[in-house]
């Protein structure tokens, strides 16, 4: 098929309707409201449910109801509007429900703005709601990664049966790109845990997140970790570029990594060695990289759209072995090229910005 | 460029490249006539929008009409208080830049009365190939439909804007001729002008009717 000319959330809402999601619940807000615009023309035309919630909180527990009829679900929203799907999520987990959950984020915290940030790291990579959990988290950088992400997103949401969540922000949202829409999906896994009625021919099942008896809920939290190290080990996911020969290494996922990639070029034309590592999953997140990279550079750079959020695990998998500086804007600004090329450049000398 | 009318309204999809046909429509009519105005209508999205380009607007010394909260961090589908100027002042040129489908387009209907009254107005659908909700004719003439009944005015014109962003090539608009001729005959307009980015201009312009080219709003 040809290539078609794609915003990101609308390349987010074909690829979910291309990986077999009929249902999509959601409460629009900027930036991400294309997602249910787009859903609410296509879906009628192909058997689907659009609805549009009365709220964020009622529609990540119409995503928990559909979960739990075993098909693919899914809702969006950006920054304030995850933060209220935060109880949602926390009981998605500990129902074991997969669900897909799209966050373009915007500038916080509150209300904040309705520019691009990255500011939802630590909120999406640590869970996100209350208790003992993980969500996957998928940090697209093109328009064609938001669709390919979307389809991964849906895979890996039933394979372990948890949450995965696309972090992008208000700029990939927005911005068009041309996207091949040729995605290929797996045959979706048998669900014999899903309500879908016994027909009187084995015992009910039961999707429940409460668990008053502190024994069971201990080893159900035991069990779920125990799911997490496979995820660990089997579904870590991130780019390196021009990293071989590096003694500087920028960290950068997103349009951070758009970026950067850019600054990166201009400083190698310089003559220094740089290069990039980004992640693609935030959690998992990939250690083996930054402390392979740990050996043989000089500096680290994380770029970020926060005050400094995704430094922390650049810290952890490095280490500490080698300094990690801050090269960041907030608010809904945008590093630009310069800014971080000028970075780079003080990180060469060894100095620090 | 063609024969224009006192106000110029550009309609159609979600993305259809709107706001840059309109801009660069109104900079063509500016090196001909000393007063004109762009009119930024747009209620359905605060990304990517006419104002962005306030400055290049006012270095050619063309009015912009956009509501104060345009652009800027307040989410409000405000329409601008000085938008009845678009009808009031017949000495100006209007050029007016309306949101997406037929939601966008919803704002016309304030406008509608007064403009059929004048009956001195152009309304050109704009269509793209390769925009996934507008890939068919039959796509094209249910966009038309929706928006022309959300707006309480019929187009008089198609503008074939059919493009891959950065990876348009010459064939690609070519392709798209028989699409856009096809939305012609189907809705009985004409076709009123193909528009491309400006540096595919010299491969297309002796194959092309009614090119237009188009320099870029915002490059990222």
């Amino acid at each position: 098929m040809d290539k078609v000319l794609m915003k990101g959330n609308e390349a987010i809402a074909e690829a979910a309707i291309i990986a077999g999601c009929r249902h999509y619940f959601g409460y629009p807000i900027t930036p991400q409201t294309e997602i249910a615009a787009y859903m609410a023309k296509r879906m009628p035309k192909i058997g689907g449910t659009f609805l549009q919630a009365e709220s964020e909180i009622a529609a990540i527990n119409m995503v928990y109801g559909v979960a739990s009829a075993g098909l693919r679900v899914m809702t969006s929203s950006s920054s304030p509007g995850i933060s209220l799907k935060g109880e949602g999520l926390s009981y998605l987990a500990g129902a074991d429900l997969p669900s897909f959950v799209v966050n373009v984020q915007r500038g916080g915290p509150g209300l904040g703005g309705i520019q691009p940030s990255q500011s939802d790291y630590f909120q999406s990579t640590r869970g996100g709601g209350h208790g003992d959990y993980h969500m996957i988290v998928l940090a697209p950088y093109s328009v064609q990664e938001m669709a390919e992400l979307t389809v991964k997103g849906f895979e890996l949401a039933d394979k372990y049966r948890m949450t995965a969540m696309i972090l992008a922000d208000g700029t990939m949202g927005q911005m068009m790109e041309p996207v091949s829409l040729d995605l290929q999906v797996a045959e979706p896994p048998q669900k014999p845990w899903a309500t879908t009625g016994t027909n009187l021919s084995r015992k009910h099942n039961i999707i429940n997140s409460l668990s008053l008896v502190p024994e069971e809920l201990e080893k159900l939290n035991v069990a779920r970790y125990e799911r997490y190290k496979i995820i660990e080990r089997d579904e870590v996911r991130y780019e390196e570029y021009r990293m071989e020969d590096a003694d500087v290494a920028i960290a950068a996922f997103g349009i951070a990594a758009r970026v950067s990639k850019n600054a990166v070029d201009e400083a190698r034309k310089m003559g220094i060695k740089v290069g990039l590592i980004r992640p693609i999953t935030l959690w998992p997140f990939p250690k083996a990289p930054f402390a392979k990279a740990a050996e043989h550079v000089k500096q680290f750079i994380s770029v970020e759209l926060s005050m400094g959020q995704m430094i922390e695990d650049v810290k952890l998998a490095s280490e500490c072995k080698v300094p990690v500086t801050l090269c960041n804007r907030v608010g809904g600004m945008i590093p630009t090229p310069k800014q971080v090329l000028e970075a780079i450049v003080a990180a060469d000398k060894g100095g620090k910005l | 460029m063609m024969k224009h009318k006192r106000v110029t309204l550009f309609c159609g999809h979600y993305g259809s490249g709107k706001t840059n046909i309109a801009l660069n429509y109104a900079y063509a009519l500016r090196s001909r006539y000393p007063k004109v105005a762009v009119a930024d209508l747009d209620i359905v999205n605060p990304y990517f929008r006419a104002k962005d380009s306030m400055a290049e607007l006012a270095d050619r010394d063309i009015r912009l009409i956009c509501s104060a909260y345009a652009g800027g961090n307040l989410d409000i589908p405000a329409l601008p208080q000085d938008m009845y100027a678009i009808t009031d002042d017949r000495d100006m040129l209007s050029v007016v830049d309306v949101g997406g489908d037929d939601r966008g387009a919803l704002v016309l209907g304030r406008l509608a009365p007064a403009l059929r009254d004048e009956n001195d107005y152009d309304m050109w659908l704009v269509i793209n190939r390769y925009r996934p909700l507008t890939r068919t004719v039959a796509d094209c003439l249910e966009v038309k439909a929706e928006i022309e009944a959300a707006g309480g005015m019929p187009f008089t014109g198609v503008i074939n804007n059919s493009n891959l962003g950065r990876e348009t090539e010459p064939g690609h608009v070519l392709d798209s001729m028989a699409y856009a001729e096809a939305v012609a005959a189907k809705t009985g307009l004409p076709l009123v002008m193909t528009s491309v980015k400006a540096d595919l201009v010299p491969a297309l312009a002796n194959q092309i009717e009614n090119l237009f080219a188009l320099s870029l709003q915002k490059t990222y």
